[in-house]
């Protein structure tokens, strides 16, 4: 019904100036605010050729935060499918006081800023923080390092698995779950062969977004890393880092990298969603 | 395998769905359970078939003298068929019929070329011989019910449990589903609950009809018993439409001060009465199409409506049109003692019901 509705609206102001004008302030919109800068990534990349490009990609320090922006996403992605899961399962399949108040708190990460899920880091596990000073006694640091990096990625994109799975599981219902135990699959045949395959579109979309979050977070990665070159830089601070050392066409080699990987998950979830289509009930 | 449930009471919070219930289901029978929403009915169905628990320490399960209350659904050796078939949407039809044979421990599964064996015979069964590689999305609501029945059939249960199974079908689909059920009950002889709303379902399909209310049991028999005997004011009101009238017009041997019912078919007009028992009534309204012609009358001494149903042919020899007056007689009444009516928790044994034929000795 609404369909044919915006059909009609459509043939109706086929030509009509205000739809004109309409379409091309987007279209504007969208080249001036992100075709054209992205365009510039690639530009000002490739400035100075391919084997200044590539140069600039091998050196040792931005290989290595290539390799630690990867680490960070490698670590978060698989946690964030396991607390995603757990999560929006016991959330979605059962009632308890307390479980608006739980799923909000899941979902702060989204809300809060994440310098703010950085400093908190620091508060908590840092050498001035509440835990940081026992952790040094026992010859754990926490902070300004690798792990402090993993660890702050994996809370702030935290929540993406489990929001796209919430919904989902919500909407689908107890019902398939109620059936396979009714035919006699236990807990974790129930899971494997029914939960899990009707959310796998879900999971793989939250995941998608994760990916592309934990490669692109800077606030909170920028207040644990210490930025240290070659040791605790991400891609983000990389490029921060040689854009103010004056070595743009570096910043912007790096910064096509983390462009194309943002390219490459756009492509892979536009087509998720094409599937996810499928498990909705 | 018979089924017997005793003293189940099942309370949410502080809301009571069954309150000590019984229920013997015979060996073979087909029963329905029947009432209205929030009557006890599904989570009755779902106890027994260990989907639900009652409260604990109350209530006990038997299959075939075997106490089951504490086995879970999975090992009860049921069958059952939800509300909204459930069916696994990623799976195709054959898929979602092989999965009880499918997880079963490694030991006791069947090989693979014995469960596909069974998936095409219970195919054919269900008369979906050609749709095994379908899913789910792709079938009509009564194919997608059948091909529910047949997954819960797979593992071979002995006891086959519906809940509400054509609550979510057309009016067509479900006529002959409801039909071919019944026959395909028989053929295979399986003890079989059923969960359902709606009267006319219950009366037609089941061997035996339980009509709950208020998360009691009020009257356990046979489709007949409970519409031509019922043992309550709310089993008369719940099966089919019915005249409710606080006085006749007209003494009554040894009736007090009662609540009176009359079905619309046991509601005979007459143009021209001279005996003792009739109501004088004018007419409202002629309702004439459809598979018997319906009549609404009101009477003069109190203003009272009275539902009419009568043949075709009867309606066309009197000949009524709104604004006649005429007489009717009741062929068959129905008193409960007005305390009954009011309290509904009275047991069913205090309404003792009186029964007049009125119609006939005339």
């Amino acid at each position: 019904m609404s369909a044919r509705v915006s059909e009609t609206t459509r043939a109706g102001l086929r030509g009509h100036p205000g739809r004109i004008a309409l379409v091309l302030t987007g279209a504007g919109a969208v080249g001036l605010l992100i075709s054209l800068p992205l365009g510039a990534v690639f530009y000002y990349a490739l400035r100075e050729g391919w084997a200044a490009y590539f140069g600039y990609l091998l050196a040792p320090d931005t290989r290595h935060a290539i390799g630690l922006s990867l680490l960070a996403a490698g670590v978060a992605l698989p946690v964030n499918t396991v607390f995603g899961l757990c999560a929006a399962w016991a959330l979605a399949k059962f009632t308890f006081p307390g479980r608006r108040l739980l799923i909000s708190l899941i979902e702060l990460p989204l809300s809060i800023s994440p310098i703010i899920i950085g400093v908190g880091y620091l508060f908590v596990f840092g050498l001035q923080g509440v835990l940081g000073p026992w952790l040094d006694d026992h010859g754990i640091s926490m902070a300004f390092n690798v792990t402090s990096v993993v660890i702050v990625t994996t809370i702030v994109t935290s929540p993406y698995v489990f929001r796209e799975l919430l919904p989902l599981m919500l909407a689908q219902g107890t019902q398939e779950e109620q059936a396979a135990v009714s035919l006699g699959a236990g807990a974790w045949k129930t899971f494997f062969r029914v939960t899990l395959p009707n959310v796998k579109w879900a999971l793989f979309y939250g995941l998608t977004l994760s990916f592309a979050r934990s490669l692109g977070e800077f606030g909170s990665v920028a207040v644990v890393s210490g930025a240290v070159r070659g040791e605790t830089n991400t891609l983000t601070l990389q490029i921060d880092l040689l854009y103010h050392d004056q070595v743009q066409t570096a910043a912007f080699a790096v910064a096509s990298v983390l462009t194309s990987f943002a390219l490459v998950t756009l492509l892979i979830k536009t087509w998720v969603e094409r599937r996810e289509s499928v498990d909705s009930p | 395998m018979s089924i017997i449930a005793r003293n189940i009471t099942k309370t949410f919070g502080a809301y009571t769905a069954l309150n000590d219930v019984s229920l013997d289901v015979p060996e073979g029978k087909l029963v329905a359970l029947l009432g209205p929403s929030g009557s006890g009915k599904t989570t009755l169905l779902r106890i027994i078939a260990g989907l639900e628990f009652s409260d604990p320490g109350s209530g006990r399960i038997d299959f075939h003298g075997t106490d089951v209350t504490d086995i879970p659904a999975g090992k009860r050796g049921v069958g059952f068929v939800f509300q909204h078939y459930a069916l696994f949407r990623h799976m195709t039809v054959a898929q979602n019929i092989a999965f009880g044979l499918t997880v079963q421990p490694r030991r006791e599964r069947q090989s693979a070329e014995q469960i596909q064996a069974r998936v095409k015979e219970l195919l054919k069964l269900i008369q979906l011989d050609d749709l095994g590689a379908r899913y789910p999305t792709q079938l009509s609501g009564g194919q997608r019910q059948r091909v529910a029945l047949a997954r819960a059939l797979a593992v071979q249960p002995k006891v086959l449990l519906l809940d509400e199974p054509f609550g979510a079908l057309d009016a067509r689909v479900r006529k002959d589903l409801r039909r071919w059920l019944r026959q395909f009950q028989r053929e295979i002889g399986i003890t079989t609950v059923f969960v359902t709303h709606d009267q006319e379902e219950a009366l037609e399909l089941a061997d035996q009809v339980v009509v709950m209310n208020n998360a009691k049991i009020e009257q356990v028999g046979t489709p007949q018993e409970v519409y031509d005997q019922p043992a309550s004011p709310f089993v008369i009101e719940f099966l089919g439409n019915v005249n409710r009238f606080a006085a006749l017009g007209h003494p009554l041997p040894g009736a007090g001060p009662d609540v009176i019912y009359v079905r619309p078919h046991d509601v005979d007009i007459q143009r021209h009465y001279e005996g003792e028992h009739g109501v004088r009534v004018r007419v409202q309204h002629v309702f004439s199409a459809g598979n018997y012609g319906r009549v609404a009358l009101v009477r003069l001494d109190n203003g009272d409506t009275i539902d009419a149903e009568l043949s075709r042919v009867r309606l066309k020899e009197l000949g009524l049109a709104a604004g006649d007056e005429a007489h009717v007689v009741f062929r068959h009444i129905r008193l409960f003692p007005a305390g009954a009516f009011v309290e509904r928790d009275v047991a069913a044994d205090d309404a003792t019901p009186a029964v007049v034929d009125a119609g006939r000795d005339i």
